[in-house]
């Protein structure tokens, strides 16, 4: 099992930048779960893999150590921020890598890449060693050229870890005896509000195409609701940059990572040191959260974002009740040019319309190639399950790459 | 103050204390106290990168005891939250806190007021929390910090504004203190900073409805501290309304040495915490079982336990309170009383006098911890009952206590050492009496011509021949005996 690691991921004694200058010489003293896990199953970590800064990004182009390019096409972004990882496995540099995904970081660039990349259930695969960006949105999941090796991949590295509460004592099924190619019978639901008329023709032709060879094999479809969805990307925003701004705090040049020089006081180090050591991305971020979690527009923002979450989820709740899984697209657009929207992060925060939705509900989903469009670039298709049910989403999956062979 | 003020002072009482807990409260470092700078330290507690935060359940179950014991509601399921500020005794940038949803809310203290009545002081919260680390500023090099503290859990006590006056404070934080040292889920002690109390002021003319502007006052780190910092508040905020003044809202520091508080800088307060749950920590679910186990193993609480003493034993309210200050002077002088299986009155106020006079002096003057007091319960009891039998006088049993410090002996044995048994015999006194007598022709004359002061002087010189083991009753009354017959023969 050759493995490369997104180096948002500790692995003792290596360097863990997180793609950030302000942890440019930052030498992890301990191992992630997952990096003890793969070492007890002999994986063979090859290297670790540029990424967005500390996470933040959807191409990623906001890293302190340059810009990652897809090998498809090489003037174009390969998603992100886990990029460097998917890129890793599309060119053939390793067989598996890991991403972390908070809003569509590991979906998103592999469906830009042409790969198969996966984000467990919230909970299913520990974080302890996870720098974190959204703690309650975080998940580590696995990136491989098909969807046999993501399920070797995350079986390796999921269950319950005692030194993250919040990973789930839930039974690990042996997720490579779930591809059975079965799809007789099984409920697949079509949320409306995300095949709109905003959806690229092609993408959305794709995606229909595979949503008949589904239903030729037996599948029952049916179209979903999921009234929230609107509200989706504004309640992603407030909530991680929330969370964000309280994780990054640790970073203040006080004991470790880049440390401002000459400060003649500590308010002027921990000013200079973050002023330095983080990128314009991360900065914003910082700010919008620090916003939102202020006295006088908590409420109004981060409280509201909550029960919009919660909105969502049971958005999700419902809609499971009548289907086994979701199809949607993984991304609005297949990869776009670098620089393209660099200097507009509101039509960047776009471009995980249909991701972050798993990360707000805690749930699975999987990003798989379906065909390409016009230019070669690949298309990707996205299925959600329900909470813990990788194997579902899985088997689908398996079901619809032997189709594309 | 004085008591024709026009005014009355409100206070509410914030109150830290650190667990004594094992390891700290969200990894498994040690919470030992005196280790060298930054050696009791992990990459959680250190705040290093991708680090996460597990609860430690005797925090909880530390939580449980002292709800319980101050009648608090134990709320089956609470939150954590972080504090956000920046500082640099403060690794991740947050202090993991409760705000929200706190495990304990409601009960109260109670409180015996100079005039021996009892005041409930109500209770908003109790929460958890983790410690910050030290930073040492005193040094000419830089800035240190030791993180050893960090993360060791606290808990905060918020009282409701029902203080009326800084005795009452002072009562209350004593209360507080003794509750906890009685759990044993604190050690109490204020100047190393296992106890820390922030106080919320402000002052109103008695009858008023409203309260009054309040100021927080900090760093009052003594229990005498307390009562003196809140005196000056008051006064201060007194001259100020007295003045036309108004009180502004803000926090200041007790210096102790000048005898003032001062505003803290304006920068140094002005903090937005920023509160919000804690997502890398999972609700803290409580159920009935759990509470019912920990109740079981409450120890009894020391407001019943100095009841108690006074119901049962009679005590006086003075040797109940002297005797319930701490839970191991209650514990040993109740297996004194055990070891003695005595129910007379008499009886159980002389043990009261020895440990309170005698064993607690020994305590309080070696600050020893009277677990380890070299007489035992045991042996107290021993040398207790060979006065009661007459075995030694009182007066020898202090000699017979002395050498039980430096020996360890039974009492027994020091007393066949040492040969202080008792001298009762009548016949060997009697001799002794005759002796003196005898050699003292002159002070007789004078005893008998009316002189009775002389009378003590016989005794000291009989008890001065037998070295002071003469039992003093019978010595007297072979004296007056002796003095009785030379009276009759002379008349
Ligand atoms: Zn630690």
């Amino acid at each position: 099992m050759v493995i490369a690691i997104k180096d948002v991921i500790c692995i003792k004694g290596k360097m863990v930048t997180c793609g950030s200058r302000i942890l440019e010489h930052f030498e992890s003293p301990y191992d992630a779960t997952v990096i003890q896990r793969l070492n007890r199953a002999d994986g063979i970590i090859i290297g670790q893999t540029n990424m967005d800064e500390f996470a933040m990004g959807s191409s990623t182009e906001n890293c302190a150590y340059g810009v990652v390019l897809n090998p498809i096409d090489e003037t174009r972004v390969p998603g992100g921020s886990s990029g460097g990882s998917a890129v890793a496995v599309a060119a053939g540099m390793a067989w598996t890598a890991l991403g972390s995904d908070t809003g569509g970081s590991i979906r998103q660039p592999a469906a830009f890449c042409g790969i198969v990349g996966l984000k467990p259930t919230y909970g299913r695969v520990s974080r302890y060693g996870l720098v974190a960006f959204a703690s309650s949105f975080d998940q580590i999941g696995p990136f491989g050229g098909c969807v046999s090796d993501v399920a070797r991949v995350l079986k390796v590295i999921a269950g319950h870890d005692p030194c993250d509460s919040t990973s789930a004592q839930v039974p690990v099924p042996d997720y490579v005896k779930s591809l059975t190619g079965d799809v007789s019978g099984l409920r697949i639901g079509l949320p409306k509000e995300y095949y709109t008329e905003a959806l690229d023709r092609e993408i959305n032709d794709a995606i229909m195409k595979k949503v008949d060879v589904l239903r030729l094999h037996g599948a029952i479809v049916k179209e979903v609701s999921l009234p929230y969805t609107e509200y989706t990307i504004a309640a992603y925003y407030i909530l991680t940059t929330a969370e964000a701004s309280s994780n990054l705090a640790r970073y203040d040049g006080a004991r470790y990572g880049r440390r401002a020089k000459g400060a003649k006081d500590v308010i002027e180090l921990y000013t200079r040191s973050r002023s330095e050591g983080f990128g314009d991305e991360v900065k914003r971020r910082i700010m919008l959260g620090t916003y939102v979690l202020s006295a006088g527009y908590y409420e109004a923002y981060y409280r509201k974002g909550q029960k919009v979450r919660r909105l969502i989820k049971e958005d999700f709740d419902k809609a499971f009740q009548d289907v086994d899984c979701l199809i949607t697209p993984t991304s609005p657009t297949t990869a776009f040019k670098i620089g393209e929207k660099v200097d507009d992060p509101l039509t960047m925060y776009l471009s995980d319309i249909y991701t972050v939705s798993a990360n707000l509900a805690g749930i699975p989903g999987i990003s798989i190639p379906c065909g390409k469009d016009h230019q070669g670039l690949p298309i990707g298709l996205q299925i959600l399950g329900k909470q813990f049910d990788e194997e579902t989403i899985l088997r689908v999956a398996d079901f619809l790459e032997s189709d594309e062979r | 103050m004085k008591l024709n003020d026009p005014y009355e002072p409100v206070i509410g009482l914030e109150v830290h204390a650190q667990l004594l807990t094992e390891s700290k409260a969200f990894c498994s470092c040690t919470t030992k106290f005196g280790n060298e700078p930054n050696t009791n330290v992990c990459p959680v507690c250190l705040g290093m990168p991708g680090v996460l935060p597990v609860l430690n359940k005797n925090v909880v179950e530390f939580v449980i005891r002292v709800g319980l014991a101050m009648k608090c509601n134990i709320a089956q399921r609470s939150i954590f939250a972080r504090k956000n500020y920046f500082y640099p005794d403060l690794p991740k940038g947050y202090q993991i806190s409760q705000y929200e949803e706190p495990i304990c809310s409601g009960g109260y203290v109670e409180i015996d007021l100079d005039d021996h009545t009892r005041k409930k002081i109500g209770l908003t919260r109790i929460h958890m929390e983790e410690d910050a680390g030290k930073s040492i500023h005193d040094l000419d090099v830089d800035t240190l910090v030791d993180i050893n503290r960090c993360g060791v859990p606290l808990i905060e006590i918020v009282s409701e504004p029902d203080i009326s006056s800084p005795r009452e404070a002072y009562l209350y934080l004593y209360k507080i203190r003794q509750i906890v040292t009685y759990l044993g889920i604190c050690d109490g002690n204020m100047e190393e900073g296992s106890l820390r109390c922030d106080a919320n002021v402000s002052v109103r003319r008695k009858g008023e409805k409203k309260f009054g502007t309040k100021t927080e006052v900090k760093n009052m780190n003594s229990f005498r501290y307390v009562e003196r910092a809140l005196e000056f508040e008051i006064n201060r905020q007194i001259q100020l309304l007295e003045e036309a003044e108004e009180v502004v809202q803000e926090t200041l520091l007790w210096d102790a040495n000048q005898n003032i508080a001062y505003p803290m800088r304006s920068k140094e307060e002005a903090h937005d915490y920023r509160y919000f749950p804690e997502p890398d920590l999972v609700p803290v679910v409580v159920d009935e079982p759990w509470i019912d186990r920990v109740r079981a193993t409450l120890p009894e609480h020391p407001t019943t336990r100095y009841d108690r003493f006074i119901a049962e034993y009679a005590l006086p309210q003075y040797d109940a309170d002297i005797l319930t200050t701490e839970k191991s002077y209650a514990d040993y002088f109740e297996l004194v009383l055990k070891e003695l299986h005595t129910k007379n009155k008499e009886q159980i106020k002389l043990v009261s006098n020895w440990v309170m006079t005698d064993v607690l002096r020994v305590v309080s003057e070696q600050k020893i911890d009277i677990k380890h007091f070299p007489i035992s319960p045991t042996r107290l009891a021993t040398m207790i009952s060979l006065i009661n039998d007459g075995t030694i006088s009182g007066k020898i049993a202090k000699e017979v206590f002395e050498e039980m410090l430096k020996s360890s002996d039974d009492p027994r044995v020091i007393i066949e050492k040492k040969g202080l048994m008792q001298l009762s015999d009548q016949r060997v006194i009697e001799k002794v009496v005759t002796e003196v007598l005898d050699r003292n022709t002159a002070q007789v004359e004078k005893y008998l011509a009316g002189n009775e002061k002389v009378f003590g002087y016989f005794v000291g010189e009989v008890m001065k021949a037998t070295k002071g083991k003469a039992n003093p009753r019978i010595v007297n009354d072979i004296l007056k005996k002796k003095f009785a017959h030379i009276q009759v023969s002379k008349g």
